[in-house]
């Protein structure tokens, strides 16, 4: 670089030089310093971390340390749960199972309702678990396919058998067996959920929907017809509907069944994939018929008696939320004598009296039906034989069939 | 960089030196400390996460295997030659709504900022009302009013208006709900609010006397408007579209809620990327894109406004 020589420029031009470096536009300010050397900075600094934040891999391979339980030395439990899936007292300030629990092992537990969607609960705990800290909640109550995402990772904790005497011999049969978790070594499930078709009497004028081949294709329905944003719902259905085992579907079956309900969007058949506000829509008519699960029914069939739903005869889905504990949770010991304490015969029919959904605990009918001989009977909370037969999970996904089919669905429903 | 040297040479044309008097390192500091909070705030809730969305993009990996940054600006491209048809969507939506606010809430704040005398505060607490709900409250509200047999459908199919927006393709045979009209409905009705404030607040700065004077020299109502109240409400018209569209633009609580398949925004392809396919760097990818047309179209918008001062 070459010298700058001041001698030879005139006077002038030197004072103007001078004045153009410490005042004017092209002043060499500390401010413009400042700005240079942060732009620099924020390039040079940028461009590292931007290489640097990649995300680590999910999966914890071989367990690594087992979290310390402290259960033995706090008695105490956090545990996190869906909305309206505790029973209430009448004056709704105490929790009465919950209590029972408290009052017999001394055991306080903090109970939050901060489950409100499987996805965006995962989106929440996802941090913690994977840099391997504690979520801050020893027990989590998710459904089957997140169960199963969680436990595939590592970031479930094996549960201790001999903490569950009860659990292990009254979870009825139909349960026992997920193909994501044989033998239930890391969940239990809190409640089994049946997803059936339900329909507003009033908005089909007295008719009756009950097949997955109706919704799609019954003129009479067109522009109100509702389906899931649970893709493990609708397209369940849709494949049991087909023929087809959603226990076991190949890649080819399952474009199928996005096809044909691809054909009900196209053709405007199909008014909206909903979560949760299917029930409004239902309760109003705006929704004539649609997928539904069978404990918002009887909850919106005790204020609506138009609302009705139906089995198919080519058969339901059944899922489940079930109990986990998650990695680095403190007080696995206290969570397990929890799990086992719902799965005593008069909780859990006291639970299920409150909630109204599948109840996975064998032999709970008597106790049930000392409560509410009605509710006894009733084969969405206490599924009869028949039904239980006709009953399908729908099968654990790998990760990699995962990602592709929630994107294909995710294209159905428009995002 | 040269090193460079001036030193006076004897005989140079002396040079005024303006004598300032240097603040003490103390004083010179202060301003640097009241800013360091909202500095702090911007680092750690702005620039950081918008570097780690940045380093996100362009990653590429799975839930298992971890996301590494591999400097795949392919997925970009995909993202955007994919999702397409929903920035265009976005942009419609949002630009419509702004628009139906504009019209909506420029006739409310002159009637505020002129008309209202001791009803102006009252008027303008009814504006913020509906802010005293939450969000998505208010959004819900708008499924019963669109609801199938609600007054409101009935009074427009009565009157035929739903034959014409259905031909046009806004609404679907007999219904509002689930279609591209209820989306804009309710994107117009959740940021009138904040079109009518910036308006009022530009509105109610001019000078009476300038209307006076525009009497006085025998422009009607209307060229007063055109030539004095119009011009001197710029600054907020631009404020209040660019609160309204900018927002609109990334929302989609309404295209979730009142909307349908073929209704879904930006925003919903973001959330499902992002939560349901766990394909983080297309989520980031979209956010970006989406920023940056917004930012292309925004400083497009105010370079043409001519405006410099926004409220």
């Amino acid at each position: 670089m070459e010298q700058y020589e001041p001698e030879s420029l005139s006077a002038a031009q030197l004072a103007a030089m001078r004045r153009s470096m410490t005042s004017g536009r092209g002043a060499l300010s500390r401010r413009s310093m400042l700005r240079a050397g942060g732009v620099g900075a924020l390039t040079v600094g940028g461009l590292a971390g931007l290489s640097a934040c990649g995300i680590p891999p999910a999966k914890r391979e071989g367990q690594g340390p087992a979290s310390t339980d402290v259960s033995a030395k706090e008695k105490s439990l956090a545990f996190s749960n869906w909305t309206e899936y505790m029973d209430i007292s009448e004056d709704e300030k105490t929790r009465p199972t919950l209590e029972a629990f408290t009052k017999r092992t001394g055991i306080k537990v903090k109970y939050t309702e901060d489950i409100n969607d499987n996805v965006e609960f995962f989106g929440k705990i996802k941090p913690q678990l994977a840099a391997g800290q504690d979520t801050g909640r020893d027990l989590i109550c998710v459904t089957d396919w997140l169960a199963a995402r969680m436990i595939r990772l590592g970031w479930a904790q094996k549960l201790d058998p001999s903490n569950l005497p009860n659990a292990y011999a009254n979870l009825s049969a139909q349960f026992r067996r997920p193909d994501w978790d044989p033998g239930r070594a890391y969940s239990y499930p809190w409640t089994g959920i049946s997803t059936v078709i339900a329909y507003n009497s009033k908005a089909t004028g007295g008719k009756k929907v009950d097949s997955v081949t109706q919704l799609l294709d019954d003129p009479s329905l067109k522009g109100r017809v509702g389906f899931l944003t649970e893709m493990r719902d609708t397209v369940g259905m849709t494949l049991l509907d087909m023929g087809k085992d959603p226990g076991k579907f190949t890649d080819a079956e399952y474009d199928e069944a996005i096809g044909r309900l691809q054909k009900g969007v196209d053709k405007k058949q199909i008014r909206r994939f909903t979560g949760n506000d299917y029930t409004s829509d239902l309760d109003k008519g705006d929704l004539a018929a649609c997928l539904a699960w069978a404990g918002d029914i009887i909850q919106l069939q005790a204020d609506n008696p138009d609302i009705k739903f139906a089995i198919p005869s080519a058969g339901y889905i059944t899922s489940s939320d079930n109990l986990l504990v998650p990695a680095q949770a403190k007080h696995k010991t206290n969570a397990e004598k929890l799990i086992d304490h719902y799965y005593e015969l008069p909780v859990a029919a006291q639970l299920a009296a409150y909630i109204n959904y599948v109840c996975p605990v064998d032999g709970v009918k008597d106790e049930l039906a000392k409560i509410d001989p009605e509710l006894a009977n009733n084969t969405l909370i206490l599924p009869d034989k028949a039904m239980a037969k006709k009953s399908r999970a729908f099968r654990s996904l790998t990760s990699a069939e995962e990602t592709a089919y929630e994107e294909k669905f995710a294209k159905l429903i428009g995002a | 960089m040269s090193t460079t040297t001036l030193t006076k040479k004897e005989g140079a044309a002396p040079v005024e030196e303006p004598v300032l008097r240097k603040p003490s390192a103390r004083k010179r500091l202060v301003p640097y400390w009241l800013l360091l909070p909202g500095i702090i705030w911007l680092l750690v809730f702005f620039a950081l996460p918008l570097v780690y969305q940045a380093s996100t993009s362009v990653q590429t990996g799975s839930l298992e295997q971890g996301f590494q940054v591999t400097w795949h600006f392919q997925t970009y491209w995909d993202a955007f030659t994919e999702y397409w048809p929903q920035f265009v969507r976005s942009l419609l939506y949002a630009g419509t709504a702004t628009l139906l606010c504009l019209l909506l809430g420029y006739p409310l704040a002159y009637l505020i900022a002129f008309k209202a005398g001791r009803w102006r505060n009252l008027l303008l607490v009814l504006v913020i009302a509906p802010f005293f709900t939450s969000f998505l409250i208010r959004t819900l509200a708008w499924k019963t009013i669109l609801a199938d047999d609600s007054l409101v459908v009935d009074v427009l199919n009565a009157l035929h208006v739903l034959d014409v927006t259905s031909w046009l393709g806004w609404t679907e045979g007999e219904r509002v709900l689930a279609t591209p009209m209820a989306v804009v409905c309710g994107l117009t009705y959740n940021f009138l609010p904040f079109m009518i404030l910036p308006l009022y607040t530009s509105l109610e700065r001019i000078d009476g006397r300038l209307h006076e004077a525009a009497q006085d020299l025998y422009a009607s109502p209307a060229t007063t408007f055109r030539k004095v109240t119009f011009p001197l409400s710029m600054p907020g018209v631009v404020s209040g579209t660019l609160l309204t569209f900018i927002p609109a633009s990334g929302d989609y609580v309404n295209a979730e809620l009142l909307g349908s398949t073929d209704t879904k925004m930006v925003g919903n392809v973001i959330q499902s990327q992002f939560l349901r396919v766990l394909d983080y760097p297309t989520a980031a990818a979209l956010s970006f894109i989406l920023m940056a047309i917004v930012l292309v179209m925004v400083t497009v918008y105010i370079r043409r406004a001519g405006t410099e001062d926004l409220v």
